[in-house]
């Protein structure tokens, strides 16, 4: 079980619509950040398992490397913004983030 | 039971479950330890797939700099962090995404646990996976991306220092010059005692018969 890319894909896809669902379903920037961290987690995972299957070849987990960089800059910046967003509507409530609704 | 399958049984039970409480506790900071579970589950789950360079990156740089940052970030708002005032149900828009996918996921897992026909992991050698062979990877075949992200990674701790810090006014107060005034927001004279203060403050009486 542990040996075949099914069990893999099967706990990637698991763990990718759990942070999905969370994402749509809480209302806390917070909280929608981390199901983000979660959904690049799972395809990290899936990316590093596709790697496994073939031998001599590292470009899987480079990929893995790159969007683990990319997702620490855009936690950087998202926790920024959510502290602004507290400093405008003192709640960091997604639906209050509306300053540029037409 | 060997020691291979119970690696991946415990760091998808990990998995899993610091998913499913990220997702549900209302505490950001349980959501935050949630996450820290997740976390190591994956990376326990790396070892398993032989990527010992990237299961030490992922503990180095989620649950030693995102993980501390998000903890910081919610230190930082206090209470407010979790007060979400309730409101009405969600918008038929994201219930409908969420139910789809759902529905995607359920189809994607039954095809899954139904279909007999399993790609068993090769062996591969020693060299899968360590630093040497992906760090051979990044540099021989991704230079160019690589020296992009370090460019990607200066502009987004200027970025968020950029966004993060207040513009500082300057103060507005009056300038008291007087060390009584200033200590006791208003005079303190000998003539002024028991003078009725005709509806005014001390401060304004002392600044209108200062002028006088």
């Amino acid at each position: 079980m542990d040996t075949t890319i099914e069990s893999y894909m099967l706990l990637s896809s698991v763990i990718f619509v759990i942070g999905a669902i969370g994402f749509l379903v809480r209302r806390n920037v917070l909280v929608q950040l981390m199901s983000i961290e979660l959904m690049l987690n799972s395809v990290n995972l899936l990316l590093v398992s596709f790697n496994r299957l073939h031998t001599g070849n590292m470009v899987g987990q480079a990929f893995a490397f790159f969007i683990i960089a990319v997702a620490a800059a855009e936690v950087a910046v998202g926790l920024a913004i959510v502290l602004q967003l507290y400093r405008l509507r003192g709640a960091v409530n997604s639906d209050d983030a509306t300053t540029l609704r037409h | 039971m060997t020691p291979g399958l119970l690696l991946f049984s415990v760091c998808s039970l990990l998995c899993v479950g610091g998913a499913l409480f990220t997702v549900l506790s209302a505490n950001p900071i349980r959501s935050a330890l949630g996450l820290l579970t997740t976390i190591f589950g994956i990376a326990g789950l790396f070892l398993r797939l032989n990527a010992e360079f990237l299961a030490a990156m992922q503990v180095l740089v989620y649950a030693g700099a995102v993980v501390i940052l998000f903890v910081f970030v919610i230190m930082l708002l206090g209470p407010t962090a979790k007060l979400i005032p309730a409101r009405g149900t969600r918008s038929f828009l994201a219930r409908a995404v969420g139910g789809g996918l759902g529905a995607i996921a359920g189809v994607f897992v039954i095809s899954l646990l139904v279909s007999t026909k399993e790609h068993a992991f090769p062996i591969v050698g020693k060299e899968h996976g360590t630093v040497e062979a992906v760090g051979r990877q990044i540099f021989e075949h991704g230079l160019v991306p690589f020296e992009l992200v370090t460019a990607l990674l200066i502009v987004a701790v200027v970025g968020a220092v950029a966004v993060a810090r207040t513009a500082h006014k300057k103060s507005e107060k009056p300038k008291i010059q007087n060390p009584t005034v200033r200590l006791f927001h208003g005079p303190l004279l000998a003539r002024d005692a028991g003078r009725p203060l005709d509806g005014r403050t001390l401060q304004e009486r002392y600044e209108s018969e200062k002028n006088a």
